[in-house]
């Protein structure tokens, strides 16, 4: 039993890491209907960022950590600018190629700069496992789980009260009637790719310190679909609860599965979710439906 | 001999035919010609040979990804899982039954491959665009788990060892010997994709492609035609696999992963989408670029040894480079860039 609970714990702490980073990946969907393969390059590139300013250059993690999320912004904002801007119009292919040619512009870089070795943060957060209930769980956990729900509940404010966020909703729904209301199309998809940047950061820097840091981590980019099409593409909630159902899940799959197949079914469930989700409600729980007969 | 300088059709059959003019066919017989004397040239480098033949082999999954994506519009990201089916079946197949002809061998892997992708073709159904690809991408995931996992046929991470093909009498046992084989497959195969694309399936596939419900309303039953050429590519792919795996000797799940998926599609995007000849040119810009970039970093190597335990990540790097700058600056791809250099000759030196 509480192997099941520990277990569950860490599934939910990275299961909102997943919300994180499938949040990222809906808002530039939703804002600027491109399916971006290199969020998980994003989130690498936030990760070492910021675990060179803490050990390199023994900047105190938290300026460390902002000065990191203005980095990805930025980062966020020239991808856009350099290489998205030209293909607005073109089509889907084009634009998914396009993101995978990213991802590996990315992942070349981080290599050349960063290495390929496992790198670890020095303890930011304290190490003695708190009790909570029957279990130990360590405080990074709670710390990973706590910041995810305070972005998750931030973000969703901007989007709602903030003149920003409604433009970014607004133009989501409608980009011809959003421009003729004097929104500028192109600022919005520049803060899209900039805030989508930031959060993959935040994923990035929560996970590492769980982890280490090596460039595996960049497995999330792909995990993140099957967290995005249970929720639905272009519901900002069912990002996050589809991230916290596939990461419980891929616990539960732990335990449950491993011991039948020899290990690895992690990897293996959550596509196999996506496949069924596909075949029986390929819109997810919450995405828009669009009803047309193919 | 005649030389195309301008339009003088008169009948759809001179309209349909795959040699323009005299002087196209008399200029790919001398290429084909060229490709048969190619390894007498180069007999002594097992090197150059090499790369020859990963060229061919991969020439044939091209074109069968094009037939898919370029013809179809259906985008995979599974395609190198599908080779990797092919590859397992045939060496599994060649392993097991010693004494199985070599060609049918072949044979069963296509047919299997072509099965399992209309499998993962079904949700092509109900499914367009970027739910697809997310749908092929699972198909990929999934694959290489079974890969991995079913080591009783696979032989799991620690690979499989595959015999080399042998027809009648003679084993392809050496890259010189297998150059052959390689060959007769790839011009069979263009010869297949192209007549395929120019007869009924694939109008229908270019009408698919460029609107769906259009081509519905003529009459174009979109399942068969879009489970149609998941087949065929998947077969394509399936051949890949077969040859692949009896050429390389041993086969490991690595081979198949989501990398290799990316890569061809990056082929087929650098070639051309939509073009036979497109294929056949990206599969060799895209084989020669890592050995291009090799021996360019061994002849720095010496100055700056670290270059050589960067390659990896310098290959990985300009591979999504050259992705991201063909798609910026020349989205249809090295095929429209030869058309518009023949188009320019055409008329030359009177090209206004």
């Amino acid at each position: 039993m509480e192997t099941i609970l520990q277990s569950l714990v860490s599934g939910i702490v990275i299961g909102s890491i997943y919300a994180l980073v499938a949040l990222g990946f809906v808002l530039i969907y939703k804002s600027t209907a491109v399916i971006n393969f290199a969020q998980g390059e994003l989130l690498l590139f936030g990760a070492f960022l910021c675990l060179t300013l803490v050990t390199a250059l023994k900047i105190p993690f938290w300026i460390a950590f902002f000065a990191t999320l203005i980095a990805a912004a930025l980062l966020g904002l020239l991808l856009e600018r350099l290489f998205l801007r030209p293909m607005i119009g073109e089509p889907i292919i084009s634009i998914i190629m396009l993101t995978i040619g990213l991802a590996s512009v990315l992942k070349g870089i981080i290599h050349i700069i960063w290495g390929s070795e496992t790198k670890v943060y020095p303890e930011v957060f304290p190490t003695t496992p708190m009790q909570i209930g029957p279990i130990l769980v360590s405080q990074v956990y709670i710390y990973s789980v706590v910041f995810a729900i305070i972005c998750l509940i931030l973000f969703n404010l901007f989007f709602r009260y903030s003149s920003a966020g409604i433009a970014m909703r607004a133009v989501a729904n409608d980009q011809q009637a959003a421009q003729s209301m004097g929104i500028s199309i192109k600022k919005i998809f520049g803060i899209a790719w900039a805030i989508a940047s930031v959060v993959a950061s935040i994923g990035g820097i929560l996970i590492g310190n769980i982890n280490g840091v090596n460039s595996s981590l960049s497995a999330f980019g792909l995990k993140v679909f099957p967290a995005v099409i249970l929720g639905g593409l272009d519901s900002i909630p069912g990002a996050i609860l589809g991230g916290l159902i596939i990461g419980v899940l891929e616990a539960l799959s732990g335990i449950y599965l491993d011991p039948l197949f020899e290990g690895g079914t992690k990897e293996v469930v959550p596509f196999i979710i996506l496949v069924i989700v596909l075949m029986i409600k390929p819109y997810g729980l919450f995405g828009t439906e669009e009803i047309e007969k193919v | 001999m005649a030389i195309k300088c301008g339009i003088f059709k008169t009948t759809y059959e001179d309209d349909m035919a795959i040699w323009q003019t005299k002087a196209a066919k008399f200029w790919l017989w001398l290429f084909i010609i060229a490709l048969v004397a190619f390894p007498f040239v180069f007999q002594n480098s097992i090197y150059i040979l090499y790369v020859a033949n990963t060229i061919l082999i991969t020439v044939i999954a091209t074109l069968g990804l094009n037939i898919l994506t370029g013809f179809t519009g259906q985008i995979s990201l599974g395609h190198g899982a599908f080779i990797g089916v092919g590859a397992y079946t045939s060496g599994y197949l060649l392993n097991t039954y010693p004494n199985m002809p070599f060609l049918l061998c072949l044979l069963i892997a296509g047919f299997l491959t072509a099965f399992v992708g209309m499998i993962f073709g079904i949700p092509s159904l109900r499914l367009k665009g970027l739910y697809l690809a997310i749908a092929t991408l699972a198909a990929q995931v999934i694959l290489e788990f079974v890969f991995i996992r079913w080591r009783s046929v696979t032989g799991g991470n620690q690979g499989l060892l595959v015999r080399p093909a042998s027809f009648y009498r003679i084993t392809f046992d050496s890259d010189f010997k297998f150059y052959f084989l390689a060959l007769a497959f790839a011009i069979l195969a263009t010869l297949c994709a192209k007549n395929i694309v120019r007869t009924k399936p694939g109008r229908a596939f270019m009408a698919i492609r460029d609107r769906y419900i259009s081509a519905e309303i003529i009459g174009v039953p979109l399942f068969r035609y879009k489970l149609l050429s998941f087949g065929i590519s998947s077969f394509f792919a399936g051949i890949t696999g077969s040859l692949w795996a009896h050429y390389i000797g041993i086969i490991t799940p690595e081979h198949f992963n989501i990398m290799v998926s990316v890569q061809y599609l990056s082929m087929i995007i650098i070639g051309g989408l939509g073009s036979i000849y497109g294929s056949i040119m990206g599969a060799t810009f895209m084989t020669l670029l890592p050995e291009v970039l090799r021996a360019i970093s061994n002849l720095f190597a010496d100055k700056l040894p670290m270059l050589v335990d960067l390659f990896g990540a310098i290959r990985e790097g300009v591979f999504g480079l050259v992705i991201v700058l063909f798609l910026i600056f020349e989205p249809d791809g090295l095929a429209a860039r030869w058309r518009t250099i023949k188009n320019y000759w055409k008329l030359w030196p009177f090209s206004y």
